[in-house]
């Protein structure tokens, strides 16, 4: 069956740029919803924990529907950024990256927001009377001993994306070579005579890639585990 | 110099603490509940009261009135947690010098080597502190506060998750930094026998309010104060001077204000003071000079108050001169003998514990 083709290759690289993309872009927005979930408390934070997981429990094709209307080359959005600094995500594969970005959004903020509830407060109190600022005590003390659930936040969102369809296909099209991700593509292959078996060759990519990104996820989660509680020897 | 006058409210319970102090340690005594944690955490800038000042050798951290209120990482104050709370992410070496690294030189006065060697923790350096030991991650707590080049340090209950040895170990750390290192220190604890180990000062809380605050031999032999200084743990502290060493059958005569007292050799020179505890119930009393007695310490002296209880015992405060010595008899035998106020009689002392030589500041 292998090895695959240069178009094939080229839909592989795609969707893992776009879900790179998407994580790495929205991982820092993530990291500070979440700790402004976990420690804050303000009036109107069930509702900002609502809009948070609205991707989760919306249809992903309305998510796209809103992304169209919002981002699109005349939605509100769309034209100003176009304007100001010329980013178009209408028909773009960054389209597709800020749809999976998205759409893995209250995943990531939900494993990190746990992590970071589970790190003992006292620890912070301790580091601000050793001389701490607030933002030198998150960086420092915070973050790190959240390591685990920003790892496995990042994993759960990077999977979402690799395999994000509904809000991609409403929000970019399906464009070879721009926006036809792996799911895309697959799709289409099915919807042609005799594309099943290429169909199946993109399938089992998809499944080594995320068998590959959980692995990669696990060994890192281990190894800062252990890292924290080594040397007991 | 500490200066505090604090009062803040938590939910329904109200503290109310004042209290100045100008010596090396100062005790903070109480139940728990009593508001002990709520005391040092408003001083280290943890909570912020409702009233008062804090300052710490002229220099405010906290006025209500002049709206003075630094945040915990301005106050310099050194807190040691009941738990150590180490990083856990981070080696020996990394907690020890986490708050160094944030100070500038201009504040810096103490150097982690030499909070290294008098903690004894070089060996321990390169150790994740999920690795240590509870009396060790206690030494690298203390280590890591004084490295933050703290105004004073703050030690609320630091042997309180530590076995017994352990404990000893600790207390005989503290007293080195105390002398070496010239912070004032406040010692939190619910145990009398730290803290007259230790302190100077003993300031005595109870239901959030200071109920006794003050020299420790003062405020320790205040009868009004034992139902919180503890029945189980009264006694008197005095400063005595070592005398003459017999070398023959191994005692120490010791000098105070009141007579003599001998005691198993001590290992200290002539001329050395020392403190010693007389707990109440190694106080015995005759009314008339015992002979034939076992007992080597017999004080002449005088009944000043009694205090009685419904229990089986009471508390007899005697005078030896200047001295006032607390006896634990039981009521029968207060009945049986007669025994009053203003009455002159003999007090026989069956042990005396001692605590720390009262170097203080050098």
């Amino acid at each position: 069956m292998l090895p695959l083709n240069p178009e094939e290759l080229g839909v592989i690289f795609l969707s893992l740029r776009v879900a790179i993309v998407s994580v790495a872009c929205s991982l820092p927005i993530a990291v500070l919803v979440a700790y402004v979930l976990a420690r804050a408390r303000f009036p109107g934070k069930i509702l900002v924990d609502a809009i948070v997981h609205l991707p989760l429990v919306l249809p992903p094709v309305v998510v796209g529907f809103a992304l169209l209307v919002m981002f699109g080359k005349r939605g509100p959005i769309g034209s100003l950024l176009d304007q100001w600094f010329g980013i178009v995500f209408a028909f773009r594969w960054t389209g597709a990256a800020l749809a999976s970005a998205i759409m893995g959004f209250p995943l990531m903020v939900r494993a990190i927001r746990l992590s970071i509830e589970a790190v003992d407060q006292r620890l912070e109190t301790a580091a601000k009377t050793l001389g701490g600022s607030r933002a030198w005590v998150f960086a420092s003390i915070t973050l790190p001993l959240a390591l685990p659930g920003i790892i496995t936040g990042v994993l759960l969102s990077f999977a979402r994306g690799l395999g994000e369809f509904g809000a991609t296909i409403t929000f970019v099209s399906n464009i070879p070579g721009e926006t036809e991700t792996l799911p895309l593509a697959i799709y289409s292959l099915t919807q042609v005579p005799g594309g099943d078996a290429r169909a199946l060759r993109l399938s089992i990519v998809a499944v080594v890639l995320s068998v590959l990104a959980l692995v990669t996820s696990e060994w890192l989660t281990a190894r800062t585990r252990r890292a924290k509680s080594d040397d007991r020897r | 110099m500490i200066d505090v006058d604090l009062e803040q409210h938590v939910g329904s319970f109200v503290l109310r603490a004042r209290f100045t102090a100008d010596t090396p340690v100062v005790g903070l005594f109480g139940r728990s509940g009593s508001g002990k944690s709520t005391l040092i955490n408003a001083i280290a800038g943890v909570t912020t009261p409702g009233r008062g000042h804090v300052r710490i050798d002229g220099v405010t951290l906290f006025d209500s009135e002049q709206r003075i209120d630094l945040s915990p990482q301005d106050r310099r104050v050194g807190y040691v947690f009941q738990d150590s709370l180490l990083f856990p992410h981070l080696s020996v070496e990394g907690n020890l010098l986490y708050g160094h690294h944030l100070r500038s030189t201009a504040v810096r006065f103490i150097e982690p080597r030499r909070v290294i060697g008098v903690l004894g923790l070089d060996t321990l350096l390169g150790r994740k502190s999920g690795a240590l030991s509870g009396g060790e991650k206690q030494r690298v707590a203390i280590g890591r506060a004084l490295l933050a080049q703290p105004r004073i340090l703050l030690l609320d209950e630091p042997l309180a998750s530590l076995d017994v040895p352990r404990r000893m170990e600790i207390l005989d750390y503290i007293e080195l930094l105390r002398d070496e290192f010239h912070i004032p220190i406040v010692y939190v604890s619910h145990s009398i026998e730290e803290i007259t180990r230790l302190a100077d000062t003993l300031v005595v809380l109870s239901d959030g309010n200071c109920v006794g605050a003050g020299d420790v031999d003062a405020v320790m032999g205040r009868l009004d104060l034992k139902p919180y200084t503890g029945r189980f743990e009264a006694g008197t502290v005095i400063e005595a001077t070592v005398t003459a060493h017999d070398l023959e059958f191994d005692l120490t005569t010791l000098g105070f204000e009141g007579g003599e007292l001998t005691v198993p050799g001590l290992n200290a020179f002539i001329g050395e003071r020392v403190r010693a505890r007389i707990r109440a119930r190694d106080v015995s009393l005759a009314v008339q000079k015992p002979t034939g007695l076992s007992i080597v310490n017999v004080l002449p002296g005088r009944v000043t108050s009694i205090r009685e209880e419904s229990g089986p015992v009471a508390d007899v405060e005697v005078a030896v001169g200047e001295t006032l010595l607390t006896a634990r008899i039981t009521r029968r035998s207060l009945v049986q003998l007669g025994i009053h106020v203003e009455q002159e009689l003999y007090a026989m002392v069956k042990s005396v514990s001692f605590d720390h030589r009262s170097t203080g500041y050098a």
